[in-house]
């Protein structure tokens, strides 16, 4: 499946946070391709820099920021130095984001309708047709009685139910981009299946791009068509579901297809896990990134690995990648 | 919530009780005849007998306590020894100007510390915020009668901006602000740096928190954020320490009364202890602790009321 | 004032903070000027005998004097060199901060660790009496104590005692109901301890530290309910010179000259600054976990 051109083109960003201990490597050489209308995840554990992704896209990066190179083309424009005035008009317009967390994702002190008209602060329309907009996303999020509940607060919502007001409001605006930071990790199993559907759903119906970053597999195996795997502040590897499920390409794709624990179907003695932890990314090893955990590495890995095309649509960053097909 | 507000009430009065009782028992045990001193020294001890007598004096501490409450939830306050008039119209007659002083003092302190507070939240770290945080250390650590003495100083004698002495014509509302500019400085003095280093701890906590961070990768102004977004909740611990404030700037309502020679509750009780006027003390210590407990409690429900989530567990 | 002083698995003592903290402190600008104005008042008190005149003496040929080489800060409605006289206010300004707030240290520190070790019905006696006594607006309490015992530094010093005891045992009995959990105080239980040798030995050591930040930085509020007092009469007696008293009479005589009121007000905000810059600062140093702001 080829890459589409379009909407969101990542290329070669690196972003580094300056800490007391010392410079944070936190992305490094990141680049990743979005069309209209397509839904991408991207994979990886706490500390792979999938936050720092979402906060350089939408332009909130912290003040500690250190060197910022790369660039964020978003619809020809780029982000990486935008200013905040022009970065406004994106950000919650064209770009929306819904968090992790839907118990502290809402103001507790203002009714559920109050925070959705606001965000359209920046549209021409009346107040009334505001509000008949939200009526008309809570009612698409399958929200029961949604014009009674604009006026309610947070607090009288149960999780699932905040998270559906999120997505409601992120795609309120009708967003070429949708970027959704680990939207199910706080749900329990039940609750995931449905935002899922309700994701799937309502892409379908906007046609917006989604940027599902998680780390729960089975999630995006079943959103998205196109995955990147991230592994400390690099990606590791990026192709079609297909691709990445069936024929991982790079040892730490296939370690970390190995660990979910959908996929494990007999009793175990003990889970699998990829040993070692994390590198340390003030001093960044020499070489390929994830050398030290890798079972697969040889004398080359010294060398930092190129970016290997296995076919087209289908990369991994990894010396062997050719060799490594699934048995 | 009412249940809480009940509890909290009835809690507050018992504490208002015990505080009294040790008050009238201290007065009890106070050497010096209140009837001579009101007498005068040529009053014959019989006079002297009489008077006691007709105040009640002569009893043992425990029954004029009783007799006291008693009397008290009738709304009888007893009489004031020097005047002869009900202590409950005595004391009503000055609540107003205490009031007015109280009400200005906050009413500025406010207006000033809370945008203080704000802004040095929003500018955390910058030189604007440590100098509002100098200040504000400051204007705790100055002591409201020097503020007073000083502000009279400067502003009254020598520049003659204010007037010096008392509260105005009471026909007059704009003469009585006129009279109030300086007592006010005085007394809201302290609570402007207070204020802004409450408002400035809460902002900082709701400001770190995920709504915020929601609100603003909606792209939503700063401006916004910071008033509609993190201040409406960031004010609501400060209006139940403005309450319980109350209390304490009634003492600072005495100094200012007496500096500027105002009339009041404060003033009315410091004179009153000086002259032994028992029932007077008695009728506004009671009325005054009455008032500082109204104030923390409709504090404490106007905070319940902002938040939401209080509200609803009504 | 929070209840909470520090987590109960921490024992530290304060005199190995002090030492390491002093240079930190001086660095800081507020720290500096604390320190630098609290060395004024304390050079002020000491060196008070030696500016040549006395500070009770009348000279009424010399009332109302300007400040001038003579007299730094002119002369008061009686002809006395007032600073001279603002200087041993500065003894009665620091005598009664030291020798009260040394009363409510021992009485809180003591009285607190009873109500959070000792038996329920004497906590909630003790909690019940610290709670009247705190609802007391201290000038109401100052008002009635004086009636009482009549104006004087004894009453000023019970006064202040009353009025900051409370606070500083309620603290302490926080702490020690819940350090009166932690692990070494149950295994010094299980070993047999008896309750004093528990507070002695595990549970006081831990509070002093932190007790004592606490209560230096009430050492302004102290200096002002003596000034205070003073101010309204209800300290100590003329002729002896309270920075209070001196600015009472400053009042009193406010149209004739404005000196003799700037002189009683001036120690008193150097004092109160001074104290509190210095507080500030030491508390930020050594315990940043009672700061709730940064």
């Amino acid at each position: 499946m080829a890459e589409p051109q379009g909407l969101l083109e990542i290329d070669n960003l690196s972003v580094s946070f300056r800490t007391p201990r010392g410079d944070v490597q936190a992305l490094r050489s990141v680049s990743l391709k979005m069309g209209k209308g397509e839904i991408v995840g991207v994979i990886g554990e706490s500390g792979c820099g999938k936050s720092t992704l979402i906060n350089s896209t939408i332009g909130l990066l912290p003040s500690n920021t250190g060197a910022i190179s790369g660039h964020i083309r978003f619809a020809g424009n780029d982000i990486v130095g935008m200013l905040d005035r022009d970065l406004r008009r994106l950000r919650g317009e064209k770009i929306t984001t819904i968090f992790q967390d839907p118990m502290t994702a809402l103001n507790p002190v203002l009714s559920i309708g109050t925070q959705m008209i606001a965000i359209q602060y920046r549209r021409n329309s009346s107040p009334h047709e505001k509000r008949l907009r939200a009526v008309e996303f809570l009612e698409k999020v399958r929200m029961p009685d949604a014009e009674k509940r604009l006026g309610q607060y947070p607090h009288q919502f149960s999780g699932g139910m905040r998270q559906r007001i999120c997505i409601a409001m992120a795609l309120l605006t009708e967003p070429d981009l949708l970027i959704a930071d680990e939207p199910t990790t706080a749900l329990d199993a039940t609750l995931e299946v449905q935002v899922i559907r309700l994701l799937r759903e309502l892409q379908r119906d906007i046609g917006c791009s989604v940027l599902f970053v998680s780390h729960h597999l089975g999630a995006v195996a079943e959103l998205c068509e196109r995955v990147a795997i991230m592994y400390a502040g690099e990606v590791v590897e990026q192709g079609s579901v297909r691709d990445i499920f069936h024929d991982p390409r790079h040892p730490y794709t296939r370690k970390l297809l190995e660990c979910d624990p959908g996929r494990i179907l007999e009793p175990r003695p003990v889970l699998p896990s990829i040993e070692g932890e994390l590198p340390d990314l003030v001093h960044i090893p020499h070489g390929c990134i994830f050398r030290d955990r890798c079972p697969d590495r040889f004398e080359r890995c010294h060398e930092r690995p190129p970016v290997e095309v296995i076919k087209a649509g289908h990369r991994a960053a990894c010396h062997r990648a050719r060799e490594l097909a699934s048995p | 919530m009412l249940a809480y507000a009940l509890k909290r009430a009835g809690l507050a009065v018992i504490i208002t009780a015990i505080s009294l009782i040790l008050l009238i028992s201290m007065i009890q045990f106070i050497p010096g005849d209140p009837a001579a001193v009101l007498l005068g020294p040529l009053a014959s001890p019989e006079m002297r007998e009489l008077f006691k007598q007709q105040m009640g004096l002569d009893q043992p501490a425990i029954i004029q306590i009783v007799r006291f409450f008693g009397r008290v939830l009738t709304g009888d306050l007893g009489t004031d020894v020097l005047t002869n008039r009900s202590v409950l119209i005595t004391v009503i007659e000055q609540l107003p100007y205490t009031l007015a002083l109280i009400a200005t003092s906050i009413g500025w302190s406010a207006l000033l510390g809370i945008p203080l507070g704000c802004f040095a939240a929003v500018y955390r770290g910058s030189l604007a915020d440590r100098i509002v945080g100098v200040l504000s250390v400051s204007s705790i650590a100055l002591p409201s009668f020097v503020v007073a003495v000083y502000g009279l100083l400067l502003f009254s004698v020598r520049l003659g901006w204010f007037p010096t002495i008392g509260a105005g014509d009471t026909g007059d509302p704009l003469d009585q602000l006129y009279h109030l500019v300086l007592p006010s400085l005085a007394v809201g003095l302290g609570w402007v740096g207070y204020l802004a280093r409450m408002v400035r701890a809460s902002m900082l906590e709701v400001l770190s928190e995920n709504h915020i961070r929601m609100a603003r990768a909606f792209g939503l102004q700063e401006r916004t954020i910071t008033y509609q977004y993190a201040l409406k909740i960031a004010i609501i611990p400060t209006v139940v320490i403005l309450g319980m404030g109350v209390g304490n700037m009634i003492s600072s309502a005495v100094f200012a009364e007496i500096v500027f020679a105002r009339p009041g509750v404060g003033r009315l009780i410091f004179d009153a202890i000086s002259t032994r006027n028992y029932p007077v003390v008695m009728g506004a210590v009671m009325i005054t602790t009455g008032f500082y407990v109204l104030c923390t409690l409709v504090a404490d429900l106007i905070a319940a009321g902002l938040d939401p989530r209080v509200r609803s567990a009504l | 004032m929070s209840d909470q002083l520090f987590d109960d698995t921490q024992s530290r003592s304060a005199g190995r903070f002090r030492d390491s903290a002093f240079g930190r402190i001086i660095r800081e600008p507020m720290g500096a000027l604390g320190i630098t104005l609290v060395a004024l008042i304390i050079l002020g008190a000491l060196f008070a005998g030696y500016t040549g005149y006395n500070p009770a003496k009348l000279a009424m040929r010399d009332r109302f004097l300007d400040p001038s080489l003579s007299h730094l800060l002119g002369t008061d409605h009686l002809g006395r060199d007032l600073f001279t006289r603002v200087l041993f206010g500065a003894r009665i300004a620091l005598g009664v901060a030291s020798i009260a707030t040394g009363i409510s240290f021992i009485g809180g520190l003591l009285l607190g660790m009873i109500a959070g070790y000792g038996p329920r019905w004497l906590d909630s006696l003790l909690l019940l009496f610290f709670d009247s006594l705190r609802s007391f607006p201290t000038v109401m309490l100052a008002l009635a104590l004086v009636t009482l015992t009549g104006p004087s530094l004894g009453t000023v010093i019970l006064v202040v005692v009353l009025a900051t005891l409370p606070g500083y045992a309620r603290v302490v009995r926080a702490q020690t109901m819940s350090l009166k959990t932690s692990e070494f105080v149950l295994s010094a239980r299980t070993l047999g301890a008896r309750p004093w040798r528990i507070l002695a030995v595990h549970i006081m050591p831990n509070l002093i530290g932190p007790l004592v930040i606490l209560v230096s930085m009430d050492i302004p509020v102290v200096i002002t309910i003596e000034a205070g007092m003073s101010f309204l009469g209800l300290g100590v007696r003329p002729p002896t010179p309270s920075w209070g008293s001196i600015l009472n009479d400053g009042y009193a005589f406010i149209r004739e000259s404005s000196w003799p009121a700037i002189a009683g007000g001036l120690p008193i905000i150097i004092a109160t600054l001074g104290f509190t810059f210095l507080g500030e600062t030491l508390r930020d140093h050594l315990d940043p976990r009672l700061r709730r702001d940064r």
